[in-house]
């Protein structure tokens, strides 16, 4: 064992305790004052349930679409070099830097019917404001930067002395990616994926400008959140939160152990 | 300690030093906060203005008064929660209700402290439609045709919107003989030709006049003059209906706070100008209904005549409407359930 590891895991447990658990476990601690049959009519309502559904599902598919077309971005980022890449790279992070009512807005102003991209849609069919598919462009749009941020610098350290070795054993391009790049990059991606399905999961502001916010249909779960709130539901807000965190944990938990499953692969194929 | 972390901590420290308040800077001024809600933003800073003026004429102290805007419920779950506000003015009184039984800041019968149940302007809520109004929109019946686009905030986080669902449905019970059913199928129509339900009364504007969505924004008579001032060029025309519903924003002094901060007195007299001469005209000139008849008449022109309800009459009181209607499985959240 390294020395200072009682001192440097004691300060992590307080540190997290302080910055995480307490909040965490007043959430807990409002919700308890609900009985289990109060708990359980509240985050069994209908329109909380199409909530979960439409919030979990549109943050995977938004998360999904960030991880493949995030990894092409860090993929041409580190291994072109064009004119402009410095500004192309900063603009990567402009989601985590913008308010995200900002965000909102102007996605929102875009898509509308009479706005840039979508007077070119609506005649197409596609009404992508006041949708789901309004829902899912934004919350693409937020989570791209994670994906990218966390697969670059891995991109970077991977030498292309083992492509090369690949080819010249024979690989062809796609095997070489398949079978020699992506399994290196796996840890990464799934953790920007991780990272990216968490952000969007809890994401309100700029949702709320894009969505129509009709219940039953682009009703995200925070919003039912917001609403408890505003009638001083306190109780019932935190009981929809608690329900929301759970499943977070629990699916960030499963990812994180998938992560850990695919290192273990790797490390030992190398080895 | 290497170098670029010594200097980034340098950075950090005097950052901290700049940003850090000065200590003890114009203790003896008074200072007085108004939490309030969305649309009173413009009156308030005229309001201010005018009470600063009064109040240095008749005592000779310097008062500064500071704002809070935002979704009413909103401002009222953050003085429940610590914002030391000396007055609220908010956009329902069952916003204020709630801080009276959440927080005891201020006692159960606040609303009797002060003339016309502690609110000294009015409003009501009227239609806004777009420029020579193509969808012939008069009364509330023409919400419900298809094929009309009514834009209104959410209810449920809406003070603005609660008292239009309210407007709509009070409407719906006189063409139905008081039936309920008959006024829930009205309702229910009509919050189906919603195609967004924003979360605040600001936002719904923004949606109807901004993102150009809908046939008709369902907003507090003050917003609609405001959007008519702020987009004049877009032609918008507001709809006054037969019938709508008397909204009362009502005001109170948070005594709790007043009197650990030494300010009732102030705070009591910045509501009692709101009543004096200056203080109705100024709402009038805002958009509010004077309650002050010779203010009134000087701005009965701005306001179309319209036969108004009341929450007390027609629903009982907000404690009930907001129970009836508003809470989880009432009536708004039937009408999404299939």
């Amino acid at each position: 064992m390294l020395p200072g590891f009682n001192l440097s895991l004691g300060f992590t447990l307080f540190y997290l305790g302080l910055i995480v658990l307490i909040p965490l476990s007043a959430v807990f601690w409002k919700t308890s004052t609900l009985s289990w049959s109060q708990f359980w009519d509240t985050v069994t309502m209908p329109t909380a349930l199409a909530s979960y559904r439409l919030t979990f599902g549109t943050s995977f598919l938004a998360a999904l679409a960030n991880a493949f077309f995030g990894l092409i971005v860090a993929w041409v980022l580190v291994r072109y070099e064009f004119f402009g890449k410095r500004i192309v790279d900063a603009m990567v992070d402009l989601p985590f830097a913008l308010p995200t009512a900002v965000a909102g807005i102007t996605l929102a102003t875009l898509y509308a019917q009479s706005g840039w991209i979508g007077r070119f849609l609506t005649p197409l069919g596609i009404h992508a404001a006041n949708s789901q598919l309004g829902i899912f462009v934004a919350l693409t749009f937020i989570g791209l930067p994670f994906i990218v941020r966390t697969v670059q610098p891995v991109l970077e350290d991977l030498e292309p002395e083992l492509e090369e070795a690949a080819t010249s054993l024979g690989a062809n391009r796609w095997q070489v990616f398949w079978r020699v790049i992506l399994p290196m990059l796996a840890p990464a991606l799934l953790t920007g994926f991780a990272l990216a399905f968490a952000r969007a999961l809890g994401e309100y502001g700029s949702v709320i400008f894009i969505a129509g916010n009709i219940p039953m249909k682009t009703q995200i779960t925070p919003v039912i959140i917001m609403a408890e709130l505003d009638m001083f539901d306190y109780a019932k807000a935190t009981a929809i939160a608690v329900v929301m965190l759970v499943s977070s944990f629990v699916l960030l938990l499963g990812i994180n152990i998938l992560q850990w499953w695919t290192n273990r692969y790797n490390t030992t194929n190398l080895a | 300690m290497n170098k670029p972390v010594q200097r980034f901590l340098t950075i950090c420290l005097v950052a901290l030093a700049v940003t850090a308040p000065p200590i003890a800077a114009s203790a003896k001024e008074i200072k007085l906060l108004n939490v309030s809600y969305d649309p009173t933003r413009e009156f308030y800073t005229e309001y201010n203005a005018a009470f600063i003026r009064y109040w240095k004429a008749k005592t000779g102290d310097e008062v500064s008064i500071s704002q809070s805007h935002g979704g009413s419920g909103k401002q009222a779950q953050s003085v429940v929660n610590g914002l030391e506000a000396d007055v609220v003015t908010l956009g329902l009184a069952f916003d204020i209700d709630a801080i009276a039984t959440q927080s005891r800041l201020l006692p159960a019968d606040w609303q009797k402290k002060l003339p016309n149940n502690s609110s000294p302007y009015t409003s009501t809520i009227v239609f806004l439609v777009r420029k020579g109004n193509p969808k012939g929109i008069k009364d509330w019946e023409d919400l419900v045709k298809t094929g009309v686009k009514v834009v209104v905030p959410n209810p449920k986080t809406s003070g603005g919107a609660r008292w239009a669902y309210l407007a709509a449905y009070a409407y719906a019970l006189g063409q139905n003989h008081q039936d309920d059913v008959a006024a829930k199928v009205f309702i229910k129509k009509l919050y189906q030709n919603v195609p967004v339900l924003d979360p605040g009364a600001r936002g719904a504007t923004v949606t109807f006049a901004q993102r150009e969505i809908g046939d008709v924004l369902l907003t507090w008579e003050n917003e609609a003059h405001l959007v008519l001032k702020e987009f004049n060029s877009a032609g918008y025309e507001i709809v006054t209906p037969h019938q709508s519903i008397l909204a009362e924003p009502p005001v109170a002094v948070v005594e709790r706070t007043t009197k650990r901060r030494g300010t009732t007195a102030v705070a009591q007299a910045y509501l009692e100008y709101l009543y004096s001469d200056e203080g109705q005209e100024l709402a009038g000139k805002h958009f509010y209904r004077p309650r002050n008849a010779k203010a009134a008449a000087k701005f009965a022109a701005q306001f179309t005549a319209v036969e108004l309800v009341t929450i007390d009459q027609v629903f009982g009181g907000w404690a009930k409407a907001q129970k009836t209607h508003f809470a989880d499985g009432g009536v708004f959240d039937q009408i999404y359930h299939p």
